[in-house]
Parts: C-alpha cells; structure tokens; sequence
C-alpha cells in the first residue's frame, strides 16, 4: 500500500522499513516481545515461587554444573552477535555475508540446543524429573519454554536463509529478517535471566 | 509490497461460503465475529436460564448439583470468553479502521487467523456438552478443585485447551489494532482527534497484550498438570494452589476493563451523536481511559482478600481499588455533561447507553464496597458479589454492545434496525435485567451463598430468587426482540444513506453503507476532532481528499487461518486424550501423541506456506472505483 517504490535494483538503506507492511511487521513485532515478556515474567514469578519445594528430589546446588551452563551462554551471546553482523550486512546490501552470518546464528544455536538437551538428560538421570517435584516441574517448564523458542527460532532463522538464497534480498525479505533478529535477542535477553535467576541463584545457598 | 508484480495478477475473489471462509476483509471477519459471538450469547444465555430455573423455588430439583456447577461454569466461561470478547471484536473490526480513515487493519491475514483460532478454541470448549465430560470447577477454575485429584474427567481438559486455543485468537487480534491504530491513521487523524471508541479499543488491545500470556502461562501449567503430572499446584508435591489465584487474577483483573473499556466508547459516541454535541471533556476522557487501564493490572488481589495475604498487602490493593471509581466517575459526569443542554435523540440505540449509566454507577458503587477489605470478608462468595459483577459486565458491557450494535447496524449491514422493536428490546431487557440482578444484592446480604445447587425453604430467599428467575426471563424474551428485529431487518431493502442518525460526526458516516471493499475511495484529509462534524459545520458536504483517486491495492484471501483453527482444534483434542489411545506404532515417543502431533502440524504447515509463498495481493482498478463512486452519489 505504500505510495511509490523503490527505484529498481536499489534498496533503500533501511529495507525493512521501506514499505508500510514492513514498518507494521516491526512494530507488531516490538509488541509481541511485549506480550512474550509478560509470559516469560510469570514463568520466572512461578517458578521463584516454587524454587524451594524440591522434595526428594535434588537441590538446585546440587544439580547445576555451572561450567556447563557458562558454555551454554556464552554460545547463546555470540549468536546474538553474529545476528547483529547479520543485520549489520543486510543494511549495507551484502546478501552473501548476511546469509553466512544468519547460518553461523543457526549453528551457534544448533550447538546451544544440544547442550540444553544433554543438560536436561543428565538431569534426569540424576533423579531430576518433570515429575519430582514442584522446583523440578517449574524449573522445566522456565528453561523448556525457553529451549523451544530457541528451537523455533533455529527453524524460523533457516527457513529464511532459504528464501533469502532464493528470492534475495527484496523489501519482502528484508522485514522477516529483521524481526527474526529482534526474536533472536529477545531469547537471548530471556537466557541472562534464566542464568540469574535459575542458575546462580540456585548456586546460593 | 512488490507493485510491479501486482498489477495483473490473478488474484482468486471468492463468493458464497469460501468467500467468508477466506475473507480477510475487517468487515466480513466483524459480521463472523458477531455472528459466532451471538450465537456463544445465546449458549450462555440459554445455561443462565437453566440456573435462574433451578433456583426459582427452595430445594428444586430440576437439574442435578453436578449439572449445576457445569451450567455455572460454562455460563460464566463462554460469556467472558467466546461471547463478550468476541462481540467487541465484531465492534472493533467493524468500526475502528472507518474511524481512523484506513482502508484495512495492519495485518488482514492475522485478523481472519484470530477469529479462526477463537472460533475452534470455543468449539472445542463447547464439545465437550457433546462428549459428556463438561468443566465444573468454575470460570475461575481454582486449584486444586480443577486438578485431577478433584476433576478427574476430561472436563478441566476441555477448559484449559479450549481457553488456551481461543486465547491465542485473542492475543494476536490485540497486537493487530495496536498496529492499525499506531500505523494506519489518516493524514491529520493525530491521537487526540481520534474518536473516543478508537482510543478505547487502542487501551483494550495494549491490556490484551499484557494481560493474555499470563493467562497462556496458567493454562499451560495447569494443563502439565493434568497431562503430564507436573506439580504447579498440588500442595502434596510442593505446589502451591494460591499461585493459580495469582496468574488467574493477575490475567482476570485486566480482562474485566478488557471488556468494559470498548463499552465507555460505544456510550461516548452514542450520547454524543444523539446529543448533536461534542463530548464533554474529551481529553479527560482520554486520560480516564489510559489511566483506568494502567490501574487496572494493580488491583488484581482484591479477588483474593479472604486467602490470606495479610492486612499491608489488602490495605494497599483496597486503595488501588478504589482509586479506580476516580478516572470511572470522571467518564459517568463526562457523559452527564454531554447531555446536558444537548438536543436529545432517544433512539434504541440512546435508550441503551442512557440506561448504562445509572446502571453501570449501581455496579460502581458496589465495587468500592467490595474494594474494603473488612467488609469483603463479609460479601465474599455471597450472591452481593454476583450482583455486583452482573451489574458491571451485563449492566455495562451488554447494555454499551446493544447501544454499539443499534448504532452501527446501518454501516455494517446497509440497512436500519426498525427503532419500535429496537425500544420494546430496550424495556424488555433493561427491566429484566434489575429484576434478575437487583434482589440478589439483598440475598447475598442476608447470607445467600454463590455458586450453590439448592436452598433450604424458611431462609427468607424465596420471593427473591422467584423475582430473580422472572427478571431473567424477561431478558431472554428481550434477546429474543432482538432476534426478531433482526430478521425483520434483514428482509428490508438495503438502503441506508451514509448518515443514517444524519448527526454522524465520525469518518464512518462519510462512506456509503455498507462501505466498499477499500472503505475510502481517497484517504480523507482529518482537519479537527469530530473530522465529519467539523466539515459539516465549515458548511461542506464531505471530507477533503488526501489523495487522487488511483488504484487500491489489496491483500488476498486465503484460506490457510481456517486450517491453522482446525489444526489446533485437531491438536487440542489428540492430546487431551492421549493417554487413553496408548501406544502409536508402538514408540514410547508418540505415546498416544500421534493426533495432537498431527493438528500441530497442520498447524506448523501452513505457517510455512505463509511464509514461503509471497501475497502479492491484487489491485481494485480505477475504473471499478468511478463506477462505485457514480453508482453511489
């Protein structure tokens, strides 16, 4: 609906906010992670409310290897800035450099799904399950609710670098991409309080 | 969007069935809106009545207690849920881009996904009547009464599925105005020249936002653990029951402003237009708007006075509570001063928001009785606070979406509602409503419980509940006028002017009625508050053009929100019953997951084509628009 377009062959140095569908993507987007915080805010308020029921089960010290959870996050925080180089090169038109830093992003969070995973699977070993207790059921359903945004953000973030490769960079594209950053911090921003507040927390005894 | 490609492009334009399947048009997805909601009304308002018929006379026996606390919950339920809600919806999608002069919402296809995905999660709610295992914890569903422990049918499953698949609807349908109202307004259309109505609808929507995923967490703890044996709220495994009540209110408290704002709206253009006056203290309405919204999430835990929180944390949400009478009595003189020395119309639609007010101040002022916590303790869970919350959302919210619905009928239907059935819909159901609702603030005062199956003769609550289960009939005799004269409507020649109440001040009544598919053959030129008003009073017949009249380019229908709906209602059920199907090609991985797996991939589908396929929408020429324009003046 937009008045005019762009001349052809050159984008505009902002391209996902050259259409009026491609600024309403953005603010939309902005207002959803508006919504996604209020839901993650009452995953945390539930589980700091049932931290301490544990049961049988073992304790948050216990349990919690931080060397593990550091590794997790310091991958999850690079993501977040090969994500910004990502960006960084769809602003100056470099398709190429865009989809190479897109698939790094994917990759990283690929490798921190994997820790999440075999995490979880020791955890249970441990004694840990969905099922032990109040601190275990919650703690699962913070961390799992997070881990699946990051898996939908893996499928979402490689479904791009397809259409990406097959369409190019257009005013189409260039919005998706840029909301698919924005989603990208926003689990990012959510994984440093999980760190906090789940884990180092945990760690006080 | 790419209009090199568009001109050209064949682009599908449904009729019949698929056109309102796959319409993505705001004023077609407002007619479903109503019609789902309408028929939700009467599901709701057909339970109701099978409760006042129970409790006409002492210890009846016409429906069973467990039947009782189905009806009740169900009536509550699908009145918040899948009638109220929805009913705004239609308003709001009806209304709200006329006014701010656009020619569609933000996003078309996330506004036909949100009445789909409504539409399925009340279904599925509804089914569960069919399937026999129906919700009887209550709308509010506490813990632990609706964990398995107590509720061990598939009835609770139903709640939390059907609520969560409609509350997706819901959240999605909010950020969709908020970026409408924020984007799309006219050239001169500023935030303080919008329409009262518009900027109620902007408060809801940002309270949608910020209230539903609260509501999407407690589902979903509350639904691992009844599928999944989580411990969120069974005290025996550490849980904790009054961190429902919490998220619960925390989400409910908001969602009673959610319901009530749009009603404020509906009331100020209504007493204005028929007032032929401009609405008394405009900007102060504004700030009560926003203000009741923003008090609005600070006072959930007056639902919560008698759990025990203490006497600081009461003494603080008392206050909150009854800060909020202040930017409320503000909007309730407004509206008096509106009127006054005005040129009163009393049209059907007037009657109704004339009646909302003393009506609605009777619900406020009982709130702020309920608001001191020392006297809570006293009307808690007694009929005072059926009373009090009838009074506000039926007294309120009802009377504003009849008042909307007289009001805008002849924009979204082309055709007038006939004003003697409209009145006679007015009395029937005005007095019907004070009956019903006005004795039982007396029956909770003298003891009467909620929410109880039978009572004992020789309690002094006989006359009342009779007078109560009269009144209720006369509200459905009521809903039936309006029924009546909507068939009767329906039959007339489609010929309603532009300005139906010839006293229109807003942009709607400045296109035809019905408006076209592209609202506004040019984007109005908004010059003041009361865009038409002003024009008529600077002696023109329209508004000024913001633009040449050119082709209009539009988004294509489709057919995928009705399938991600279905894919829901599909996954909602697999997994709901799960773990009575077994093993699926004898993996422990599916364990009876198969069907619920399968609705989300549907699901999971479709927002891959979404995606990969680009819409490239189509173009409303020239020549189609002069013809309408021609045809029209």
């Amino acid at each position: 609906m937009s008045a005019h377009t762009h001349v052809e062959g050159g984008l505009p140095h902002e391209p996902e906010k050259a259409t009026l569908e491609g600024r309403n993507k953005v603010l939309g987007f902005w207002l959803f992670l508006g919504g996604e915080t209020v839901l993650f805010g009452t995953l945390f308020a539930a589980f700091l409310a049932l931290r301490d029921q544990v049961l049988d089960g073992p304790t948050p010290d216990h349990l919690f290897d931080l060397k593990l959870v550091a590794a997790a996050t310091a991958i999850l925080l690079t993501s977040s800035l090969t994500s910004v180089f990502a960006i960084q090169a769809m602003h100056q038109h470099k398709v190429k450099a865009l989809i190479n830093w897109l698939i790094v992003t994917v990759v990283l969070g690929a490798c921190f799904l994997g820790l999440e995973i075999y995490e979880f699977y020791h955890y249970v070993h441990e004694g840990h399950g969905f099922t032990t207790s109040a601190f275990s059921s919650s703690f699962y359903t913070l961390v799992g609710f997070h881990g699946a945004h990051v898996l939908f953000g893996i499928l979402w973030i490689t479904l791009l670098i397809i259409q990406l490769a097959r369409k190019g960079l257009t005013v189409v594209t260039a919005p998706k991409t840029y909301v698919a950053g924005m989603y990208w911090h926003f689990i990012d921003v959510v994984w440093v309080f999980i760190f906090t507040v789940v884990y180092l927390m945990g760690k006080v005894v | 969007m790419a209009h090199a490609h568009a001109h050209g492009h064949a682009v599908k334009r449904y009729s019949g069935i698929m056109d309102w399947l796959t319409t993505v048009d705001h004023k077609k997805i407002g007619i479903l809106y109503l019609i789902a909601g309408g028929f939700f009304f009467l599901v709701g308002g057909l339970e109701a009545i099978l409760i006042r018929v129970q409790l006409w006379k002492p210890q009846n026996d016409f429906v069973g207690a467990d039947t009782y606390n189905e009806l009740l919950t169900m009536h509550g339920t699908t009145m918040i849920f899948l009638a109220a809600m929805p009913l705004l919806f239609a308003l709001m999608n009806a209304v709200v881009p006329l006014q701010i002069g656009a020619r569609d919402v933000a996003f078309p296809f996330v506004n036909s996904l949100g009445f789909w995905t409504f539409l399925f999660g009340g279904l599925l709610l509804n089914v569960s009547w069919i399937i026999g295992d129906v919700p009887d914890a209550g709308w509010t569903s506490y813990a632990p009464l609706a964990g398995t422990t107590y509720s061990d049918d598939h009835g609770m499953d139903y709640y939390v599925l059907g609520l969560q698949i409609a509350g997706i609807g819901t959240l999605i349908g909010g950020i969709n105005f908020l970026v409408t109202i924020i984007n799309m307004r006219a050239p001169g259309m500023t935030f303080m020249r919008m329409p009262l109505f518009t900027w109620t609808a902007f408060i809801t929507s940002a309270l949608i936002l910020f209230a539903f995923p609260a509501l999407t967490v407690g589902l979903a703890a509350l639904m691992f653990d009844r599928l999944f044996d989580a411990n969120f709220f069974d005290p025996a495994a550490g849980g904790n029951a009054v961190l429902w009540e919490h998220i619960f209110w925390i989400f409910g408290h908001p969602e009673v402003y959610i319901l009530i704002l749009p009603a404020f709206g509906v009331i100020s253009e209504v007493i204005s237009t028929f007032s032929r006056k401009r609405l008394f203290g405009y900007s102060s309405m504004v700030f009560a708007t926003i203000l009741i919204g923003f008090l609005g999430f600070m006072v959930w835990a007056h639902h919560m006075f008698t759990a025990g929180l203490g006497p600081v944390a009461n003494a603080l949400f008392s206050i909150a509570t009854m800060l909020i009478a202040v930017p409320t009595g503000i909007k309730i003189f407004n509206w008096l001063f509106t009127m006054w020395g005005g040129s009163i119309k009393f049209t059907a639609a007037n009657l109704f928001a004339v009646g909302f007010i003393p009506t609605f101040v009777m619900g406020g002022v009982t709130g702020v009785m309920l608001a001191a916590a020392p006297a809570d303790f006293q009307y808690h869970d007694s009929y005072f606070v059926v009373a009090h919350f009838h009074y506000v959302i039926v007294g309120g919210l009802i009377l504003g979406i009849f008042a909307g619905l007289h009001y805008w009928w002849p924009k979204m239907f082309g055709r007038t509602l006939n004003e003697g059935l409209g009145k006679l819909t007015f009395w029937t159901f005005f007095i019907g409503f004070h009956l019903t609702f006005f004795v039982q603030h007396f029956l909770g005062l003298m003891g009467m419980p909620r929410r109880i199956w039978q009572y004992l003769d020789g309690m002094g609550f006989n006359e009342m509940n009779m007078i109560s289960t009269i009144g209720a009939f006369l509200m459905g005799f009521g809903t039936i006028f309006f029924i009546i004269n909507v068939v009767v409507t329906a039959v007339k020649p489609k010929n309603a002017a532009n300005d139906p109440w010839e006293d229109g001040r807003t942009l709607e009544w400045t296109i035809p009625s019905p408006p076209p598919e592209y609202n506004f053959a040019q984007t109005p030129l908004v010059r003041g508050y009361d865009a038409y008003w002003k024009e008529k009073m600077d002696g023109h017949s329209g508004m000024t053009p913001a633009e040449p009249i050119g082709p209009i380019h539009m988004p294509s229908p489709s057919i995928l929100p009705f399938f991600m709906g279905l894919g829901f209602f599909i996954a909602g059920f697999g997994f709901m019953y799960a773990p009575d199907w077994g093993h699926f090609l004898g993996t422990d991985l599916t364990n009876g997951h198969a069907l619920g797996i399968f609705g989300l991939a549907i699901v999971l589908i479709c927002m891959l084509l979404r995606s990969v396929i680009d819409d490239h929408g189509f173009h409303i020429e020239e020549e189609e628009i002069l013809k309408d324009l021609g045809g029209k003046a």
